[in-house]
Order: C-alpha cells, then structure tokens, then sequence
C-alpha cells in the first residue's frame, strides 16, 4: 500500500495565496486602513506607507514617534501619537495637523464620526470637536481606555476603569455612566445603535443593551481581545483572542444574551486580526502564526490567503466597496488581495 | 544567566520614601556614561528635572483585577505605557519605573506576572528601594508604605549615610535586616552606587534565583543557621544574637521566614501546599521564593511569587555532589509561621 497517500488536510483548502500582491512594508507595521483605493499601512512610529494597487508604496512622514491610535472612514486616517499631535492623512497624502496636546502628552485614542466629527484623548480627558463648533473637553476618573461615536447623533462613549461614560457634547445633561468593575480598553456601538461592547483588560468583552442599560457578559477567551468587527449589517460582532474567530449574534433584541457564540475557522493559533467584509457575509481572519483566511459567515468555508510561518497578523482591512483586502504582518511584510 | 539574544525589554522598578532620593539615583543612571538608552516613566514631575529624552509621565492607576482576589491589582497605566513603548522598540534598551514615595510595589510587579503582552515584551528586571539612613527607622514606625518597599526590595540603596553617626548606621541597617534580609544592601552618599549593582540584576529571572541566603550572613560570620529557629512570639526588639556584627531585630509585623530540607520534597504534596498556601496567605505573602529538589526528580526546580501569583520551572539538572537541598524564603505580614512550617514538613518524603 505504498501508494496511499493520506493527503494534506492544508491542501483541501482553497488558496487564493498566489493572487496576493505582496506589499514590503519596511518597517513595523501596526494596522492597515482604506483611503479610496489606496491602503495606508499604520507604522508603529512616525510613517503611514501609502500603497497603491500595482504595489507602489509611498511613505508619508505623520509624527515624531511612536503611532499609538489610528481610525479611518474611507477618506481620511486620524492618527495620534507619543509626540503629543493628532494630524490626519488624505489619500493623496496631505498631512493636515489637528490637534497638539498642551502638556504634550500621549494620543492614546482617535474616533471619527461619520459626520466629520472627531474625538481623541489624553490621559483622563477626550476631546471633541465637531464641524465648525469649538473643541469640547471631558474628564473621566481614570486614564480613557478607548473612544467610539455613536451611530447616530453626537454621542461619545468613553471607555475607562470600572465602565464607560457616554456623554453628548453638545448638551447640557450630566454623562450617563455605564458601570462594570474592571478595565474597558476597548469600546464599539452595534451599527443599529442598540448595544455597546468593551474589550476589557481580561481576556473578556462586556456589553450593555443601551435601552435598559442590561449587562452581557461575553468571556472564555484564552487572550485579550484586541480586535472587534460588526458583520455587514450589524448582525454578529467578529473578535480575535481565542483560537478560532468568536462570533456573538446581534441581530435579535436580546443580543448575545443567553445564546453561544459562533467559533469560525479554528487553528492552532490565536487569531490576532479579524475584519468583516462591508457588504457580503465574509470575513477576513489573521492569527499570531501569520496565517490569513476568509470565512464565510453561513457556513464556515474557509479560503487561505496567506500561509503560517510569518509574523503575527497586525491588522486586515477591506475598501469600502468590497474589493480590495489588505493585511499587515508586524514585520511589515504585508499584502493586498483584488476580488 | 539572562539570554542575552532575548528581545525582552528590561524593566527596574525604583521606589523608596519621599525625599530618600530616588530621583538622585534616576539621574545618576542617566547620565553615566554607559551607552545606552533609557525610558524613564515618572509619576511626579517633581522640582528636581530629569535629563532624558524619553520621559512619561504615569498616573499611578491601581487596578484591580476582576477575579474576586483584592491582592491581584496591576498599574493600569503600566499596561498601557508599555503597549505604547513598544512601538518605539529599538529606541530604548532598558526602561525605569519611578514609583511615588507613598506607593506600594506589589501593583507594579505583578502587572508583570497578569498581563500576557507586557509579559511578552517586557521583563522585571528588580525592584531597587532608596532609603533614607537618618529617617528610615523613623518612616518604618509610622508608615506602612516604606515598610512594604523594604520588603519588597531586590537591591536596597541605603542612601545619606553622611548624615548619621557609625551607630546609627548599623542601627538602621539593623532594621531593615530584620524586615527583609535577603535584598543586596549598598549604603550610599548621594547614591554613589556601582550601576551594576542597580540594573541588570535579573531578580526576578527564574533562572537566577542561584541563591536565596540572607545576605547578612554571607557577609557575616558564615555561620549556617537559620535565624527563624529561635523564639518568635515577643514583640520587642533585642540584641542577644549579633550576625555579621550587626544587632539582631524583630519586626513586630513584617518578617521573612526561610525553610530548608535535606530530604527531597513530594512533588505531588508540595505543588497543591504552595498554591493552597498563597490562595489563603497571598495577602500576607509580599514575597516568595524556592528551589527545590523533588523526589525521583533530577532536575532543579524554582519558583517565585508576589502575593498570590506564582510563576516556577524546571531549572537545571542537580550537578554531582550539589547537595539536594530545598530552600524557600517567604517575606510577608503577620506570617502564620507554624502553620507554614507544619505544612512544609508534610512535604518531606520520609
């Protein structure tokens, strides 16, 4: 029986991996964003480099140090940075400065609002500005962990130790405090508004149904997540962390609440990346041994973009249309994937 | 030995009591010519300056951790600052951790312990104290903190000695001993101290945990006994013992006890008594450490704990004619002393 061949189980799936036009990012690269068409990788200090899609990479010089927070929405990427400055970058690569931080302390967080808006913060205290209103301020009891707008309105959450203040800048009316012992690093509002969701230092997300402010508790996870992304309509929340991708239903009015998440695409390695696809029922996955595959939602069908052996996955991002995927690896070896 | 290929960052923590002189000791390492690069995180941006170029300055956010246990808090802030210096990897070889006078270390380390990412990139490298020889005995009566910072020392810099008489001295010294007498004691004018004797000590490097001796005694009289044999239910101080020429204290409620045992331990007893032992005493236990020789194991094994977490490992084989002995050292608070001890005693094999 000399001929039987088991086969490798890596074959049986299909691999998309010759399609991707490698990108040399070089230097550490901490995440990838869309402006347009063109993918702007975030280096860990001083530089976005701005690819084009035959692979041309263009550095653009944004800070004096390291990039600590970045968000986009399609036209332009906010970044802040240890050098005390929020500027925002163009897909052209105008570098337009924002914000300096008085006492030239840490941008630790960046949000933008689909409206314009945009908030960052500093030590205890974010910062809003809006169109042409002046700059608004608000301190929260302990260092701000993460920043997220609401969908709709001129609503902040702020993330921070023991729980999240969602305060509107432009009114007059106290902040609302949503309370939870412990560590929020990172927060998001379910795109139809109804829940918000913390990554928390524990490997572990919380979240709240904004009605009537219940908890939901979401844990199992082996490791810190530090990447969260809604399906297209809002209808599950995609989170790294664990060895496969763990998906929490929202499409009901309950949420996740009393119901398992769904486990995609599981491997011997931590996801560290996921981003869902803006449109269909896709979404991408990086994990810590550089793997990259695509899952579809419905059923779990998996395309392999990139093979393991290389630097852990930084960061996934798809272009607004749906067309484009781009992934970074933390040595900047890095990709871009036309559909 | 420390690997010296290994990209983890080394991290020194300095505490010491208000006005012992933890930012003199901060600006000697700087600006010693030693070729490398700091980044300092402070707390206070105090009157005296500090020359470097990558300062930040921390908040000092003790966070507890969502675990039921009120011993387990991290520096929040740590976690934070750590995650953002990270990025500038390359820029700096070692970082400094100024703590306040009035803080507790114990946060500070076992962020080293809880979180998998600054675990990660980062190492505790020890925890130096600044003490103040003409106040110390005094700040030791009426503040907890500095007591905590002496116990919890790796390295103590025993700093001002121009200011006190020879007496004195010793008398201050004494007191520390009698609190922690394990840590490397460098008494000091204006923080005059070898740079070697303050970084790079890897302190809380399993693989360095050679020897746990009290250090007084290697200095002393090399004679081998165990200080914690005699008597400890009086709460007085006294001098009947005199070890390496010092006087001999009694903490009223921070001490340190060592165990020893000639006979290998059961790993099987052993393992479940440590653990249970700081799930019920961690908030008494500042400081632990062991190496232990277990039966039908060749191997050495090492542990070291803060509070209630515990990291150990397998360490080296027993070299021929090394004397399989087991020692542990506990420095804590109202240490139940014959509980632990009965406790290790059914861990002997027989």
């Amino acid at each position: 029986m000399k001929e039987f061949d088991p086969g490798d189980s890596a074959a049986s799936i299909i691999s998309v991996t010759d399609k991707v036009r490698p990108v040399a990012i070089p230097a550490p690269v901490t995440s990838v964003h869309f402006l347009g068409d063109r993918a702007a990788f975030v280096g860990a200090e001083e530089n976005v480099f701005l690819a084009s899609g035959a692979g041309e990479i263009t550095p653009v010089a944004v800070h004096g140090g390291g990039i600590l927070c970045a968000a986009c929405d399609g036209t332009r990427l906010l970044l802040g940075s240890d050098d005390g400055k929020l500027v925002s970058l163009d897909a052209k690569g105008e570098v337009t400065p924002l914000a300096t931080d008085a006492k030239r302390r840490w941008i630790d967080n960046v949000a933008l609002h689909p409206d314009g808006a945009f908030a960052w913060s500093a030590g205890k205290t974010a910062f809003v500005r809006s169109g042409k209103a002046e700059e608004k301020s608000f301190e929260v009891p302990s260092t701000v962990g993460g920043l997220a707008f609401a969908p709709k309105g001129l609503r902040l959450a702020i993330a921070h130790y023991n729980g999240v203040t969602l305060w509107f800048p432009n009114m007059v009316a106290t902040a609302e405090v949503l309370e939870w012992a412990g560590s929020h690093l990172g927060v998001t509002f379910s795109p139809d508004n109804k829940f918000l969701v913390t990554a928390m230092h524990e490997p572990a997300l919380h979240g709240w149904r904004l009605a009537d402010t219940r908890h939901m508790r979401m844990t199992g996870y082996p490791g810190r997540v530090r990447s969260m992304s809604w399906s297209a309509g809002g209808k599950a929340l995609a989170t790294s962390g664990a060895d496969s991708v763990i998906m929490w239903p929202f499409a009901s009015k309950d949420g996740p609440m009393g119901k398992e998440p769904a486990m995609l695409a599981p491997l011997s390695a931590r996801v560290s990346a996921v981003a869902c696809h803006p449109r269909q029922d896709i979404l991408a996955a990086g994990y810590s041994d550089g793997t990259i595959l695509m899952v579809r939602l419905t059923d779990g069908a998996e395309i392999l973009v990139r093979r393991n052996g290389g630097a852990q996955v930084a960061g996934l991002a798809w272009n607004p249309k749906g067309t484009l995927l781009a992934y970074a690896a933390e040595d900047g070896d890095s990709g871009l994937l036309e559909l | 030995m420390s690997d010296p290929t290994s990209p983890k960052i080394p991290v020194t923590v300095l505490t010491g009591y208000l006005g012992a002189g933890k930012t003199t000791l901060l600006n000697r390492i700087l600006s010693e010519n030693h070729g490398k690069k700091y980044a300092v995180i402070v707390n206070e941006f105090g009157e005296i300056g500090i020359d470097n170029d990558l300062i930040i300055g921390a908040d000092e956010e003790v966070f507890e951790m969502n675990n039921g246990c009120v011993c387990c808090t991290v520096r929040g802030d740590l976690v934070r600052i750590l995650d953002g210096l990270m990025k500038r990897k390359g820029k700096f070889d070692a970082i400094i951790v100024e703590t306040t006078g009035l803080a507790d270390p114990a946060p500070v380390a076992q962020t080293f312990f809880v979180d998998e990412d600054v675990q990660k990139n980062a190492r505790l490298d020890a925890v130096v104290t600044v003490a103040d020889a003409k106040w110390l005995s005094d700040r030791l009566k009426d503040a907890p903190e500095a007591k905590n910072q002496i116990a919890f020392a790796d390295v103590i810099v025993l700093n001002k000695t121009d200011l006190v008489s020879k007496a004195e001295l010793d008398e201050v010294e004494a007191r520390i001993r009698a609190i922690n007498p394990y840590a490397k004691l460098h008494r000091t004018e204006r923080c005059q101290v070898a740079l070697s004797d303050v970084l790079e000590r890897g302190a809380f490097d399993l693989d360095r945990i050679l020897e746990i001796e009290p250090e007084f005694l290697q200095a002393g009289d090399g004679h081998d006994h165990d200080h914690h044999h005699h008597d400890h239910g009086h709460d007085h101080s006294h001098d009947g013992k005199s070890a390496g020429g010092l006087k001999h204290y009694h903490d009223e409620d921070m001490q340190s006890l060592s165990l020893r045992s000639d006979k290998p331990l059961d790993a099987t007893k052993f393992m479940p008594w440590l653990q249970n032992l700081v799930a019920s005493e961690g908030q008494k236990i500042l400081r632990s450490k062991g190496i232990l020789a277990f039966s039908d194991d060749d191997d050495r094994y090492v542990f070291q704990g803060v509070h209630m977490m515990l990291e150990g490992d397998h360490q080296r084989a027993w070299k021929e004619g090394e004397p399989r002995q087991s020692r542990l050292v506990f420095i804590g608070r109202e240490l139940p002393e014959q509980t632990i001890r009965d406790g290790f005693e059914r861990c002997i094999t027989t």
